[in-house]
Order: C-alpha cells, then sequence, then structure tokens
C-alpha cells in the first residue's frame, strides 16, 4: 500500500472547501498568468492550478467569453467541474458536474438544479493570447 | 350483507370479482373466492409466456393484495367438495364449511385426456395450468441430459396443440404433431387455408402427423412411444395432450343441478343454473349447448351474473357469440373470423392463395355482397382487426369485396381507417370498450396518449389482440384534435431524437454549433443536446468521439468511466470474454505497475480502476502496445457480447457461439447508438450466456439460429422476444445489423432498445414487418448504413495516444504536470479504494 501515501496531500474537505471565495473585480489584487488560450478547448473547460487551489476555466467560444470557478464540486468534494459540459439555461451560462449533472451558473455560481451551496467564480481576463485568472490574494 | 360465494379462481372466477367490486351495490355483499390452485388467478391466455421468463407473478390477473384491498376473502389450495342447496352451504376438502346467499360456480374446465392405454406413463403432460408448464419444463431438461435429440409429441393439432407444439420446439425438443383429423385447426379452418398452414409450419420446423388414431401409448415405466397401427409407431420420449377439454362439472353433477349430455352446467342467458341461487360462468356454462373455449366470452357472462345478482335482471346475455380467433402462435398468423365455412348457397366466397409465400386470405359474403360473413386469414392476419370490425359492426362492404384482402395496387388504402367505424364498435371483446369509449377517453383529456387508453379504459387488457387497434384510434383522434405529441430533446430544439437524425443525414451537419445555428432555439445547447448531438453524428459519419470533444459526454471526452472520486476506469475490450493467458498476464502487469484496483465486470471483461486522467493515456499506450483495444465501456455504444463456451468445448452445445459472439462484438464496437447495448451468445437452449437479458440475444438451436431482441438487465429487468427462428450466421447479421440501425434512428435520447421495442407502436409484429418483410422499404438504407458505420471503425484510444494534440487533453491541469492532489484512497481487501464521500 506504499503508492496510496503518495497521494499525501490529503486536508480536510471543509478546509478546502472554505479556500474556494468568489472574488469581484474589483476585488482582485493578482492577475495570474494561467495558459494560453489555445490550452482551453472550445465550448468546454480545463483545470488551472494556482497555488493550492485548483480552478476550473471555462472557453465559452459561442459568447466569445471565458469564466473560472472552483474545480471542486459542492456536491461530492471531487476535482471534477473543469471536466464538465458547459451551456446555457433560459440565458444564463451554466456548468454541468460530471458526476450527477448538477448544474451551476457561471454568472453567480448558484446551482441551477438543487439546493447545494454556490461555487465560487472568479474574474477571468485574456492579454496577448493569455489567460489570467484574477485573486483577491 | 349477503354472502356471495365464488368456486374457482380462474381468469372468469377472477373476472367476476373484478366487475362485482367495481359496482357501487358490492358494499352489501360479502365476496368469498375459492381457488383450488396454490396461486390466485392468472393469465391462462398467455400460459406460454411462462416458458419464457418462468415468472408466475407476471402472468397474475392481480396480486393477492388485491383481494384484500377490495375487501374479497380469497381461499386459495382449498378444493370446494360440496354443495348443500337446501342448507345454502358449501364444505371445503379441508372440512370447512361456509353458507352463501348466491354462489357462483366458475370452475372452468380441466384438459380432456383421451383413453388410451398406457395414457399414465410417465413423460406424459397436459398444458393447462403453471404446474403442469412446471413438470414439463423439469422433464425436459432431464431428456435433454441424456439425449440431446429428444422428441416430444403433441396429441392435437387444434389452436392449443399448435401452441403447445411451438412450447416444445422452444425447449430444444424435436416437435412433432399428432391430429386424429385429416386436417390442421378443423375447427377453425378449411381445407386449403390448413394445407398453407401445414406448410409454414414444416417449414419452421414442425412435424406433422394428419389422420392418426393413437392405439397405445408405448413405453415401460416412460413414454417411449406412440402406436397408431400395427407398424405404425411415432418414437418419442414426450407427450403432451391437447385434444380438448372438459367441463369440470363433478360439483354441480354431485348436487344435481343440470348438466348437459357432454357436460358442462346448463344456464340460461341470465346465466343461472336450474338453481336461482346458483350461476355458472366461464368454461365451465352450457349456454345454447355450447362451451365456449375463450375468454371473452367468459367474462361477459361474469359481467352478466354480477349485473343479476345487484338486481339489474334485465341485462342478458346476447344470444350471438363471437368466436372469431385470433391464433398468437409466434411467427405465423393465423386467424379466422364469423362464418369461416361458409355454405355455398349463403354467399360467395373470394379466395387469395399463394403457396410460395405460404399465404390464404379467404372472405365470404353475402349473396347480395353487401355484407362481410366470415373468412379466414393464414400467413398474413394484419388485415384481421379491420375485417373482423367491419363483420361485427354489420358495416359495408365496397363495391369490389375483393379489394379486402388483395394488396392495394395504387397504395391509395382507402378503406377501413379506424375512425369509420360506429361509436359503439366494440373494439376489446376481453373488456367490452367501444370505439366511442377509448376516443371519448382522449376527447374528454383523462388519456393523452396509448398507455393512458389502456390504465383508463382497461381495453387491451386481456388477449391483448385489440392492441394495433387501440393505437390506431389513439393517434387518429390525437390528430383530430389538432394535438401534437412534441418531443423536443430539451429546451435548445423542438425536435425529437429522430427528427434530428433526419436533419443531421440529410444535411451532413458535422458540428454541433451548425445543428444548433440552423435548428436550435436560440440557446447555447447543455448537457442534454450536446452528447445527443454528438451520438447522433457518430451514429451517421462512423466520427470518433475524439472529433469534437467539448460537445461529448464527459467520458466519452476522456474515453473512460468517471468513479466517484473523479478518477477514471480502464476496460479493454475482450471480444466474447475470450483472452489468451499471455494477455491476461499483461492486464496483471499493467494494473499492478499503476496500482489500480482490479475485478471482473459484470459483462465478463476486467475492469481497472483509479487511473487519475494524467495516467490515463499512458496505461492506453501499453495496452495498445499488447494488442488490446477500446472496450467503449464508457460509450452509449456496444459493450460487451457474453458467450458461452458453445460447442467449442461445452458436451451440449449445438453452435459455437464464442466464435459468432466475437464476429459480432467486433463487427458492433464503437458504434454510438440511443443508449448502451449489450449481447449475449448461448451454444443451445441452456443459455448460459444469459443472452435474453441482452439487447440482441442468439441461441443456437436445431437448424440455425434463433435471435432475441430487445431484452436488459437494469432497473426493469426485460426479456429479450424472439425476431427470426432458425437462422444461419449470415441472416444474423443481416437481421442484427437491420434492427440496430432502425433502433439507432428512431429511438428517444438515452432509450434502452427495451424500452424502445416496448412503446414501438405495432409491437413485434410491427418490428418483424420492418426487419424481416421490408414494410417500409428501408432494409437496403439500414444495412447500407451499418455497413458503412463497420468498415469506418477505428480505436479511439488509438487515434488518440498517436497524436500528441489529443494528448493534452487528459492533463489534470493545464498549467502544471501534477496530477490532482485532492485525492485519497484507502486500503482495502488487499487492493485500493476511493475515500468514501462525506454525508
Ligand atoms: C395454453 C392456453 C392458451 C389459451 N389461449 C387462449 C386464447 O388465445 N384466447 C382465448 O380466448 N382463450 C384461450 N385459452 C382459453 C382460456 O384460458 C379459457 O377460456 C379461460 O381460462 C377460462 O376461464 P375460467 O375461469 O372459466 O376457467 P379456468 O381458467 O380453468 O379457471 C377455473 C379455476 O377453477 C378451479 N377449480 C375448479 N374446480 C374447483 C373447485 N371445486 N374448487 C375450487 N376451485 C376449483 C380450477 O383449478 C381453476 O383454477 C387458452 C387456454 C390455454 C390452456
Ligand atoms: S448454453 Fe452454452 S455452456 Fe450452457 S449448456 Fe448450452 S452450450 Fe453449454
Ligand atoms: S448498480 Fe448502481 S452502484 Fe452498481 S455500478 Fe451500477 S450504477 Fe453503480
Ligand atoms: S380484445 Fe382481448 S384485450 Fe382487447
Amino acid at each position: 500500500m506504499e503508492k496510496i501515501s503518495a497521494f499525501k496531500n490529503y486536508i480536510e474537505m471543509e478546509e478546502v472547501l472554505e479556500k474556494y471565495k468568489t472574488t469581484k473585480l474589483e476585488d482582485v489584487k493578482i492577475w495570474f498568468k494561467a495558459a494560453p488560450i489555445n490550452a482551453f478547448p472550445k465550448d468546454g473547460g480545463a483545470c488551472v492550478k494556482y497555488k493550492n487551489l485548483q480552478i476550473a476555466v471555462f472557453n465559452f467560444k459561442r459568447l466569445n467569453r471565458w469564466y473560472a470557478c472552483q474545480n471542486l464540486s459542492p456536491e461530492k468534494q471531487e476535482m471534477v467541474l473543469s471536466r464538465g459540459m458547459i451551456g446555457d439555461h433560459n440565458g444564463i451560462s451554466k456548468v454541468a458536474c460530471p458526476l450527477h449533472k448538477k448544474t451551476f451558473s457561471l454568472e453567480n455560481g448558484e446551482n441551477l438544479n438543487g439546493d447545494l451551496d454556490p461555487i465560487a467564480i472568479y474574474p477571468v481576463k485574456i492579454e496577448n493570447d493569455y489567460v489570467y485568472i484574477g485573486f483577491a490574494e | 350483507m349477503k354472502n356471495i360465494i365464488v368456486v374457482g379462481n380462474g381468469m372468469v372466477g377472477y373476472k367476476f370479482c373484478e366487475k362485482f367490486v367495481a359496482k357501487e351495490e358490492s358494499k352489501h355483499f360479502k365476496v368469498t373466492v375459492f381457488g383450488e390452485e396454490p396461486r390466485p388467478a392468472y393469465d391462462r391466455v398467455h400460459l406460454s409466456e411462462f416458458f419464457e421468463n418462468q415468472d408466475a407473478k407476471a402472468l397474475e390477473m392481480a396480486p393477492a393484495e388485491w383481494y384484500a384491498e377490495n375487501n374479497v376473502d380469497l381461499i386459495v389450495g382449498e378444493r370446494v367438495s360440496d354443495i348443500d342447496r337446501k342448507n345454502k352451504t358449501i364444505t371445503t376438502a379441508k372440512d370447512r364449511e361456509f353458507s352463501y346467499d348466491y354462489l357462483v360456480l366458475a370452475t372452468g374446465s380441466s384438459a380432456f385426456v383421451p383413453p388410451i392405454k398406457g395414457v399414465e406413463k410417465e413423460g406424459v403432460f397436459v398444458y393447462r395450468t403453471i404446474e403442469d408448464l412446471e413438470g414439463m419444463l423439469a422433464y425436459a431438461a432431464k431428456l435433454k441430459e441424456k439425449n440431446p435429440n429428444a422428441k416430444a409429441a403433441v396429441l392435437g393439432g387444434g389452436l392449443l396443440g399448435l401452441e403447445a407444439g411451438k412450447a416444445v420446439m422452444d425447449m430444444g425438443l424435436e416437435p412433432h404433431i399428432v391430429e386424429f383429423a385429416p386436417k390442421l385447426m378443423p375447427r377453425q379452418l378449411d381445407s386449403r387455408s390448413s394445407q398453407v398452414l401445414q406448410l409454414k409450419l414444416e417449414s419452421i420446423g414442425l412435424n406433422i402427423h394428419l389422420s392418426k388414431a393413437t392405439n397405445q401409448i408405448l413405453g415401460d415405466t416412460c413414454i417411449t412411444g406412440m402406436e397408431f397401427g400395427e407398424d405404425d409407431v411415432l418414437d418419442v420420449d414426450m407427450l403432451v395432450v391437447s385434444a380438448g377439454i372438459r367441463p369440470r362439472d363433478e360439483l354441480a353433477k354431485s348436487c344435481g343441478l343440470d348438466i348437459g349430455v357432454r357436460g358442462g352446467i346448463v344456464v340460461d342467458n341470465k346465466m343461472n343454473t336450474s338453481d336461482e341461487n346458483i350461476y355458472a360462468i366461464g368454461e365451465i356454462a352450457l349456454y345454447n349447448q355450447m362451451i365456449y373455449g375463450l375468454v371473452a366470452p367468459g367474462y361477459d357472462m361474469a359481467d352478466i351474473a354480477v349485473e343479476q345478482i345487484i338486481g339489474n335482471t334485465e341485462i342478458l346475455m346476447p344470444a350471438d357469440i363471437d368466436m372469431s380467433t385470433k391464433l398468437k402462435l409466434i411467427g405465423v398468423d393465423v386467424a379466422s373470423f364469423g362464418e369461416p365455412f361458409m355454405p355455398a348457397a349463403k354467399g360467395h366466397s373470394i379466395i387469395f392463395e399463394n403457396k410460395t409465400q405460404h399465404l390464404y386470405k379467404r372472405i365470404n359474403v353475402s349473396l347480395d355482397g353487401k355484407s362481410l360473413l366470415g373468412g379466414i386469414l393464414v400467413g398474413d392476419a394484419s388485415d384481421y382487426s379491420m375485417l373482423h370490425q367491419i363483420f361485427l359492426n354489420g358495416m359495408k362492404i365496397p363495391e369490389d369485396p375483393s379489394q379486402l384482402i388483395l394488396p392495394a395496387s395504387d397504395g391509395g388504402a382507402a378503406f377501413g381507417d379506424v375512425m369509420d367505424l360506429p361509436d359503439e364498435a366494440q373494439i376489446c371483446s376481453c373488456e367490452s370498450v367501444t370505439k366511442g369509449q377509448i376516443c371519448g377517453a382522449i376527447e374528454s383529456g383523462e388519456a393523452t396518449d396509448i398507455a393512458g387508453v389502456v390504465s383508463c379504459t382497461k381495453a387491451g387488457t386481456g388477449c391483448g389482440g385489440c392492441k394495433p387497434m387501440i393505437a390506431d384510434l389513439t393517434n387518429a383522434t390525437l390528430k383530430s384534435l389538432g394535438i401534437e405529441v412534441k418531443e423536443g430533446v430539451c429546451e435548445h430544439f423542438d425536435l425529437s431524437r429522430q427528427d434530428l437524425y433526419k436533419i443531421i443525414q440529410v444535411k451532413e451537419y458535422a458540428t454541433f454549433d451548425e445543428v444548433l445555428d440552423n435548428h436550435g432555439n436560440g440557446g447555447h445547447g447543455c448537457e442534454l443536446c450536446k452528447p445527443l448531438v454528438a451520438s447522433l453524428m457518430a451514429s451517421i459519419n462512423a466520427d470518433t468521439a475524439n472529433k469534437e470533444y467539448a460537445i461529448q459526454d464527459s467520458n466519452d471526452r476522456f474515453l473512460a468511466n468517471i468513479q466517484r472520486n473523479g478518477t477514471y476506469s480502464v476496460v479493454p475490450r475482450i471480444p466474447g470474454g475470450e483472452i489468451t493467458p499471455d494477455k491476461l498476464i499483461a492486464l496483471g502487469e499493467i494494473a499492478k505497475k499503476y496500482d489500480l484496483y482490479t475485478k471482473v465486470t459484470g459483462g465478463v471483461r476486467i475492469d481497472l480502476f483509479g487511473a487519475t486522467l494524467n495516467q490515463l493515456p499512458l496505461i492506453w499506450k501499453e495496452l495498445i502496445a499488447y494488442g488490446f483495444e477500446s472496450g467503449h465501456a464508457y460509450g452509449k455504444s456496444l459493450r460487451t457480447v457474453k458467450t458461452c463456451v458453445g460447442s467449442t468445448w461445452c458436451r451440449y452445445g449445438m453452435d459455437e457461439s464464442i466464435s459468432f459472439g466475437i464476429e459480432l462484438e467486433n463487427r458492433y464496437r464503437g458504434i454510438r447508438a440511443p443508449h448502451k447495448i449489450k449481447g449475449g451468445v448461448s451454444g443451445c437452449i441452456r443459455e448460459c450466456a444469459e443472452a435474453r437479458g441482452k439487447d440482441f440475444g442468439l441461441i443456437a438451436v436445431e437448424g440455425g439460429w434463433n435471435l432475441y431482441v430487445g431484452g436488459n438487465g437494469g432497473a426493469t429487468p426485460r426479456h429479450a422476444e424472439l425476431l427470426a427462428e432458425q437462422i444461419d450466421n449470415e441472416t444474423v447479421i443481416k437481421y442484427l445489423d437491420r434492427y440496430l440501425m432502425f433502433y439507432m434512428r428512431t429511438a428517444k435520447p438515452l432509450q434502452r432498445t427495451a424500452a424502445w421495442q416496448d412503446r414501438l407502436e405495432g409491437g413485434m409484429d410491427f418490428l418483424k414487418e420492418v426487419i424481416i418483410d421490408d414494410k417500409l422499404g428501408i432494409v437496403e438504407d439500414l444495412e447500407n448504413e451499418m455497413e458503412t458505420l463497420v468498415n469506418k471503425f477505428e480505436c479511439e484510444w488509438t487515434q488518440a495516444v498517436n497524436d500528441p494534440e489529443m494528448m493534452k487533453r487528459f492533463n489534470h491541469f493545464v498549467n502544471s504536470e501534477e496530477d490532482d492532489d485532492n485525492l485519497v484512497f484507502v486500503p482495502m481487501r488487499d487492493q485500493k479504494m476511493p475515500e468514501q464521500w462525506k454525508k
């Protein structure tokens, strides 16, 4: 069983969840240069590592918009949201969790088909074909 | 409070209870039912289905709780042994006494066993109860163990005998039908139609012996043969006697009720026996000097008895009783209605016969040419419902009556629209439901679809023969109300899956955006329509899931099944479950190297769990090097074709189930469908591969394969149904190509074949017409489309690992080589598992 301990960065889940806080554009102190835009699939997402955070970033090509949110599913606390499918519900951009298809607004993090806690949302900007995510710290 | 005692809990005895408790007046009565059989009433008409699933519960008319809920005392396993008419009491075989105000005798009939010498020998059965069938199954299994070529005969070539013949054939015994008369179904068919039927039955493997009087049953303790004349002997190992029925009138006899010369309790048109407090209904009642061996008249009798007892004494049994029948023998259409054989003095007959196609149609028309008097259909009974209705309702017939049976030359089937029927037309004779009631249920809004009509009118819940008409009426009524059933797949498309399929095929769209922009509602898609369009484009263009990966369902996007902690499982294809030791070792080595949890799956292959996204391509690279390919366990596509070892190893095997299973798995691998598809191939009827629990299943029988379709396990298990029998490998592939493609074209999103087939209007008959008879004229297209998909197959994992661009998809982070640092595994039985979710 030695290999199991390789995944040693084990932190209590509640603690993990607390690390993710919605960041407003006006509160951004750090613009983190994540990756070139072509690292993200068109109308899909990928995951960015920032310090000990996992951030899901979506390239909503049809709207020409970018979104970022926590990668952590608030339902099952697994790092999966970036692998979810995006789309819209009545015009609100959303992502569906690949585990049980819970959907979350990418505008404000709200759970659109249930009453789970909202997910944390982060501002995104594009400069010189690079994706930047805004953090308060 | 008055007491009603019902003796006999068969189909009719039950129907009496059901109709009685539905009456307001029933609260003044207490109903007690006695049944001699060990279980509550079941659907004897569909008894043969017991062979398919051995599920007695599925045949129940109502569960035991129903009786309690409706204040009916049900006492099963207790025979009524005596009636004391003076004191109005009955006594049971357990010596219990009950008193009655009204007694209803519904004791039915038993199978008639002619007094042939030796008929008591082991291996001689009748075909009437579930216990009879259980006995036959056990005996047949024993026989087959000793001798795979065992033979069984059925004594009697009537309606029931032929059904029994089919049953023994399905049990894997060589079937023989022995009939005393010079033709089959002597009561329903004329000589010519009988010959056509005989040819057809012989072509599917039934051996038919006509004009045979059996002198004795040979054998010591067990039957070994039947002797007809001195040198005329048929060797058989089992015999099913189906020589008619005998009313169970022993009780009535012993208490002095009037009995007919050949048995049966004499009743009048109130269903009253010679004792005014005693009624008799069903297959025991002798009405108009006849025992009616069908359920529909029995149900009518139950109805009359109910009305009489609650005081509606003016409601009487009609003098004319419709004896029309449609034989429900699988694979052969036979029907007769009205007066099948008509003396020339009464009218003219129009006969259409085509022996090469095993087709015979006859209608009898009145001398003035205005009304239909009866007819016979063999080989194609699709016109039966309509002809039967025209006959029953005395509807006008076309000037040239031959139009009724001849194939329409200009395609203008102007005659016989269901909506032309009068409102009083009885559509369902089992439940006495009229056209007016069916259409009314929809017009009033009570029902909005076929299932709704069935549940609120009960039409179609008896023999089921009226279902196609119910479907036609429902659809026509909905249409006349201007109701269009909207089947949009989600908020982004008002189109159904079937519509989208056609559009994408015709317009040759290649991307999701094209479809959405041209046919969507203006939104941006979602988790419902994106994977659907992806799957359709894959079904049509043979695209792999690598094509436009962002619209693929998450599992397809990463070509693996996501597990509870966000890791993935890896399932290489092991066609037919056959694997060499070397490949098995390779799997073990790879699993060990990446520390994967290993398990044999329910579909006989090996699943490696706990791979991280980053590990997936590395693992697959190694697997591919060892000659493995994607198992598509993540896709809505073919999973496995489970096989038994068949004639390659098994001593019972009748064909090479492994070889054929591998061929089929390799043929359909990778093809995207509305839902997952599983197959099974068994080498004989012992069915070790559980093929009938699969979307398609094959069982080797004498002379080929039986092909079953539409089965599944899952939340609502269902056995697959027989599509074709005794067909060779090539025909299996042909039919399967057509079947799967037809399913892929027309099913709803995420609809398994079972649910699709259940909701297919026209049911199995329609499916056979489409797949086998090419009623829609599409089989060539279906085959070509499938052939294209088969030829274009490419392993998507091989594609992915050979393309550095594609490989990028499998990085957990876009900006780091690291793996997910959130994963936690805990040890379990020498392997690992994900840590449990917190509640
Ligand atoms: C294989 C098969 C296929 C058939 N197919 C068709 C078809 O396609 N169409 C059609 O219309 N008809 C068909 N029939 C006929 C149909 O099943 C009968 O007409 C119907 O079951 C008659 O119902 P019943 O209640 O009168 O008699 P039954 O169903 O025989 O019920 C009588 C019950 O009473 C019980 N009983 C008898 N005596 C006593 C007693 N003294 N005390 C307590 N209980 C007693 C018996 O055990 C039995 O359970 C078929 C029959 C068989 C066997
Ligand atoms: S189903 Fe297959 S394994 Fe089972 S007994 Fe028949 S041939 Fe043998
Ligand atoms: S049965 Fe349920 S728990 Fe088991 S694998 Fe299937 S979905 Fe999962
Ligand atoms: S006619 Fe038998 S169920 Fe309707």
